[in-house]
């Protein structure tokens, strides 16, 4: 419907420090959440606040902020990547086996796995495809990949990897300094370069984009591409942590890796997503985990309290929002 | 000239090729064991594909309504069905209609919560399913932790009994589907869904009621799912937490395949059965020829994006 | 046609089908440096798609189309465009929502860049605005999806000069007044004029008569896809514009003696805006036509969604006849008899179910009473013309036993004749004591209403029964600021 154009009214100041306000609010949401649950940790398990702690609580938390990252640029196009979680086993399955007997070949398959989504992406886009559909067969096809290549649970990760995951850093863990590292380079990437301001727009306005004279397709290959190079950094950190694969060794991370974009601030349509929302949003289901174990809950609940929070948070956000929408 | 009438009846029903493959695939199999065992394969993947069915006709009706709607928390909803619906019977025949009133007072309530995060809390459908998906996993995982309880006789006779080779599940799920081909077609509760789909404002603004149409289509698939999870467990002879996990992906691939537009608002119930059946002989015939799990997986994958290629290629034209 | 002027670009024979259907034949038309070519004409004239080749979206079949002298049909693209200076702004929105006025900004021009670019395209942006429209208050870090439409299409307008390092010749404005209000509007057509004077050219789109006569240099009528009359404006009227553009003959529009209904009964609707300050209420009586008016996006359409709602919510029945037909109005995927029953399924019903017999009777039916023009009501909806789609809405809110019917601005975009053939069934509705309220944005569709209110801000400032309407009145009261 027509929204009503402005005239300039008195309130037309207020009005807009007020949208600055909830819009602040709920781009700190992630923020804060995450927050909430450190402090509640904190208390519960002081002992949780020192470089051990922390290391063992976050460091299964990069691979997945990784599948965030990952899955955050598949939905920045208006597309969802429901593969991202067998793709990361068969990542996983290559790197404990092939990676480590014949490095080049394991490295050739590694970029082969970037095609093929470079590829997926052309595919969706060329045949106007719901890619839903699309990564639901490429989850089977990945599957069965990663059975073909390791039948039964085992092979090991290659040394250096192992190591390289497992590096001390000074002051903060390493596992934060990658979380934080991961955040900037791709809010400076998607938020603040020219392409990602195009590659965002396509998500909002795929029309526009294409009249503005920028290639769709081109624009869809990249994001694929970039979504699959991310899924194969999180396999490769997962292979490194666990020392051994199987093929269905991350295949929560479709689900973790869709609720963490949303956690995050993300939005399903429209190009509206957030790089250091979606790593805080990771940060968060993980850490929500622990706080489980320390509270001494069955971890039966373990996935219902990830949902719990899924909801909570979104709640949050829904009550934001109507602040925002409230009208003066 | 002739052959336009004939040609647009065609297109005009997608579900027809999804017959088509299932009955290319049968014939394979078939020729490759040189006629052994077709009737029992067919018996079988009437059996197997009536529960896709149920799932499939669900999820079709939640899809319907437009994009962004999906229904994830089917495979969850079927296991804990599957466990309430068993321990309810409690292997007893006279508690056999508790088990089935139970489990569908569990489905409309399940249906009722997705409805309430989407409605209430205004969470994206994908969303507020699947965190529905993972408290009512937990759930499952918690309910479910006693030992397995078998099925009433008279339950498991029902669940994998047949008459002359056709499966007494079989022969119901069609006339399920017959009937719910009709609700899609010829029923306000079906139009206003189809509506929906293709544009809600419209909807609304033309005298729909929109939210009470979703509400109902949610419920309709969970209460779809949960009756799935009980006859599952019927027909494996209990339930167990992982019996609902391969009906995500199967529920949206013979929707999809079935000739349904995953954008909404275009749909057909008798396509899923085509897409059903085909699924299961495809996987059946994979097995005949002495594939390994890991081939079959490949294969199944790449069909599905087959299909879909090949079905979008096909609208596309005909919008074009 | 003076062609000793410099020919920015020019059409020569062009031509273009869509399918069966020629939207362009054998067009010849140029645009000189430095002037204001007005283009004119009804729905599906071609004036559109003219543009769009102009702009590069879409492809000439044959012809040639010259930039300066040169011959870029088989080569010209958006891109190409671009480098030549012409820039277009279409009327269906091209904003990225997601994204701030200045990164918008910036997906048009690829030369801003480097370090710092955010604040550069921040700059420009908002210099433009504050060039074309002073006073705008759109800061460039605005997101877009925050701002109404109208300041959408002010950041629209103001994007296409922005300027950087390349050329721009030529900018195409396909109706941009359409979501502004004639304050802004007003502002638009001044820059228009310096922007000329400085030696750029436009291509005027634009449905309102006054606008194009004050605006334009030469206006250029087409029809059917042909260029019919190019002729200096000022040698053109209102009248002889309308005479050109060919549309229907006029049927002298019969003044009923003016017979208000309200001294008996009780109204059928008594509704106070959502944003009412004071007490009034928008009253309609059974069979009135009400008129709701002012400036477009004033609260009107809010007020009949508020109405629509409140009926079905009450059980009582409305139906609307949406202006918007893609996002509001049209179901795409159905055919058009689905399309009109729609609303009266409850009455089409044989036992549980609906009887197709009975659908298929009453969309015939419609499709004679409405005229819509179709071999065959099972005919996709978007198979129909704009103008026929819009009767197809009508034919649903009309079939639909609702004796309130509430119109949202329905005629835009449809043709005169359509327009003369759905007054006639309004007129005849409303007597059979059916009732009607009418949002519009034309002020001689005023004249077919029983009272009018005049909106403001969201609310409703002034009631004239059409006994006393005058357009002097309904103006004065859009615009001036006091409190009723």
């Amino acid at each position: 419907m027509n929204a009503s154009t402005s005239l300039p009214l008195k309130g037309a100041a207020v009005k807009s420090s007020g949208l600055n306000y909830a819009r602040l609010l709920r781009s700190a949401l992630p923020g804060v959440s995450l927050a909430v649950l450190l402090i509640t940790i904190f208390i519960m398990q002081p002992r949780a606040m020192s470089y051990m702690g922390m290391n063992l609580m976050l460091n299964l938390a990069v691979p997945i902020a990784l599948a965030t990252v990952a899955q955050m640029l598949i939905i920045t196009v208006n597309d969802l990547d429901l593969s991202l979680g067998s793709f990361i086993s068969f990542v996983a399955c290559v790197a404990a086996t092939l990676l480590d007997q014949h490095p080049v070949l394991g490295c050739l398959v590694l970029l082969g796995c970037i095609a093929v989504y470079a590829l997926l992406g052309a595919l969706i886009h060329i045949r106007n495809l719901p890619s839903i559909v699309v990564t639901l067969g490429m989850s089977f096809v990945w599957m069965g990949a990663a059975v073909l290549l390791l039948p039964a649970p085992g092979g090991s990760a290659p040394e250096w990897l192992q190591s390289l995951v497992r590096i001390k850093t000074p002051l903060l863990p390493f596992a934060i300094i990658v979380c934080v590292v991961l955040a900037i380079a791709v809010h400076v990437f998607l938020m603040r370069s020219t392409l990602g301001v195009v590659l965002r727009g396509a998500g909002g306005n795929p029309l526009a984009i294409a009249k503005a004279g920028w290639s769709l397709l081109r624009i869809k290959i990249t994001m694929y591409a970039l979504a699959g190079t991310f899924g194969v950094f999180a396999g490769l950190f997962l292979v490194g942590l666990t020392t051994s694969a199987d093929a269905s060794i991350a295949l929560r991370y479709t689900l973790l890796s869709i609720a963490g974009v949303i956690l995050g601030g993300g939005e399903f349509v429209g190009g509206r997503v957030s790089p250091t929302g979606a790593v805080l949003g990771a940060l968060t289901l993980v850490l929500a985990g622990s706080l489980l174990s320390f509270m001494r809950i069955s971890p039966d609940w373990q996935i219902g309290a990830q949902g719990a929070i899924l909801i909570f948070v979104l709640a949050l956000r829904m009550s934001v929002n109507r602040l925002e929408a409230r009208p003066l | 000239m002739k052959r336009v009438p004939l040609l647009t009846t065609v297109m005009g029903k997608p579900w027809l090729w999804s017959f088509l493959a299932a009955l290319l695939i049968w014939i394979a199999t078939i020729a490759f064991t040189g006629g052994q065992g077709a009737g029992s394969l067919l018996s079988g993947s009437l059996s197997f594909s009536a529960f896709f069915v149920i799932v499939g006709i669900g999820q079709m009706f939640v899809i319907t309504t437009g994009p962004g709607n999906i229904d994830l928390s089917i495979p969850a909803n079927i296991a804990l069905s599957g466990a309430i619906g068993m321990k309810l019977m409690d292997g007893q025949p006279g508690l056999i209609w508790l088990g089935v009133v139970g489990v569908l007072g569990a489905g409309m309530l399940i249906g009722c919560a997705n409805y309430a995060l989407i409605r209430v809390l205004r969470i994206p459908p994908i969303i507020a399913t699947l965190s529905a998906s993972f408290l009512l996993q937990s759930m499952a995982i918690a309910y479910g932790r006693s030992i397995r309880i078998q099925p009433p006789e008279m339950f498991y006779q029902f669940c994998t009994g047949n008459i002359w080779g056709v499966p007494f599940l079989a022969i119901s799920v069609v006339l399920l589907a017959v009937i719910m081909g009709y609700v899609l077609t010829r029923s306000i509760y079906g139009r206003w869904t189809i509506a929906i789909g293709q544009n809600a404002r419209a909807a609304e603004l033309a005298g729909g009621h929109v939210n009470l149409i979703r509400f109902a289509t949610y419920v309709l698939s969970a209460v779809f799912a949960s009756l799935c999870g009980l006859l599952l467990a019927g027909f494996s002879g209990g339930a167990s937490l992982s019996m609902g996990e391969e009906y995500l992906l199967a529920s949206i691939a013979v929707v999809v395949i079935g000739g349904t537009s995953v954008a909404g608002g275009f749909s057909n119930v008798p396509g899923i059965w085509g897409a059903a059946l085909f699924l299961y002989l495809l996987v059946s015939m994979l097995n005949t020829f002495g594939a390994s799990a890991g081939v079959r997986l490949i294969l199944t994958g790449l069909i599905i994006i087959a299909v879909i290629t090949a079905v979008s290629g096909r609208k596309s034209a005909r919008t074009a | 046609m003076s062609d000793f002027q410099r020919a920015l670009v020019t059409f020569q024979g062009v031509g273009k089908s869509f399918g069966a259907v020629r939207a362009l034949s054998d067009v010849d038309l140029s645009v000189q440096a430095g002037e204001c070519l007005g283009l004119i004409g009804h729905n599906g004239a071609g004036k559109s798609t003219l543009m769009q080749v102009l702009a590069g979206t879409l492809f000439a079949d044959c012809g040639a189309l010259l930039v300066g002298d040169q011959e870029v049909r088989s080569s010209y693209g958006v891109q190409m465009a671009r480098q030549h200076g012409i820039r277009c702004v279409f009327q269906e929105l091209s904003l990225c929502p997601n994204l701030s006025v200045a990164e918008n900004t910036r997906l048009m021009s690829p030369a801003i860049r480097g370090w710092g670019w955010r604040r550069k395209a921040k700059a420009l942006i908002e210099a433009s605005l504050d060039q074309i429209f002073p006073g705008h208050d759109i800061r460039g870090d605005d997101i877009v999806a925050q701002l109404p439409i109208g300041k959408r299409q002010m950041v629209e307008i103001a994007r296409a000069f922005v300027r950087v390092d390349e050329r721009l010749d030529l900018v195409i404005l396909d109706e941009p007044t359409s979501s502004l209000d004639s304050r802004v509007a007003e502002q638009l057509l001044q820059f228009v004029r310096r922007f000329v004077c400085t030696g750029g050219s436009i291509v005027l789109i634009s449905h309102i008569l006054g606008e194009m006569l004050d605006t334009c240099d030469r206006i250029t009528v087409m029809r059917d896809g042909r260029v019919v009359e190019i002729r200096p404006a000022a040698n053109f009227t209102h009248a002889s514009l309308v005479e050109c553009m060919g549309s229907a003959a006029k049927a002298a529009c019969e003044q009923h003696v003016f017979v208000s209904r309200r001294a008996h009964g009780s109204p059928v609707v008594t509704q106070r805006p959502a944003r009412q300050a004071n007490a009034m209420t928008v009253n309609a009586h059974p069979g009135e036509i009400v008129g709701l008016t002012g400036l477009a996006g004033h609260g009107q359409s809010q007020l009949l969604i508020q109405i629509l709602r409140q009926c079905i919510a009450s059980g009582q029945g409305a139906a609307l006849v949406a202006g918007d037909r893609q996002n509001d109005g049209v179901f795409a995927m159905w055919s058009i008899a689905e399309n009109i029953t729609i609303s009266s399924l409850a009455h089409l019903k044989r036992g549980a179910l609906i009887d197709p017999d009975a659908e298929h009777a009453l969309a015939e039916e419609w499709q004679k009473r409405m005229g819509i023009r179709t071999p065959d009501m099972r005919n996709p909806i978007l198979s129909l013309s704009g103008g026929n789609q819009q009767k197809a809405l009508f034919a649903r809110a009309l079939a639909s036993r609702s004796d309130l019917i509430l119109m949202d601005d329905p005629m835009r975009g449809v043709d005169v004749g359509t327009k003369r053939e759905v007054y006639s069934i309004i007129a005849q509705e409303a007597a059979k004591g059916r009732t009607f309220i009418w949002y519009t944005t034309e002020l001689e569709e005023l004249d077919y209403c029983d009272h009018i209110y005049v909106f403001r801000d969201g609310q409703a400032v002034l009631d004239l029964p059409r006994s006393q309407l005058s357009e002097e009145q309904i103006l004065r009261c859009s615009f001036v600021e006091q409190t009723a």
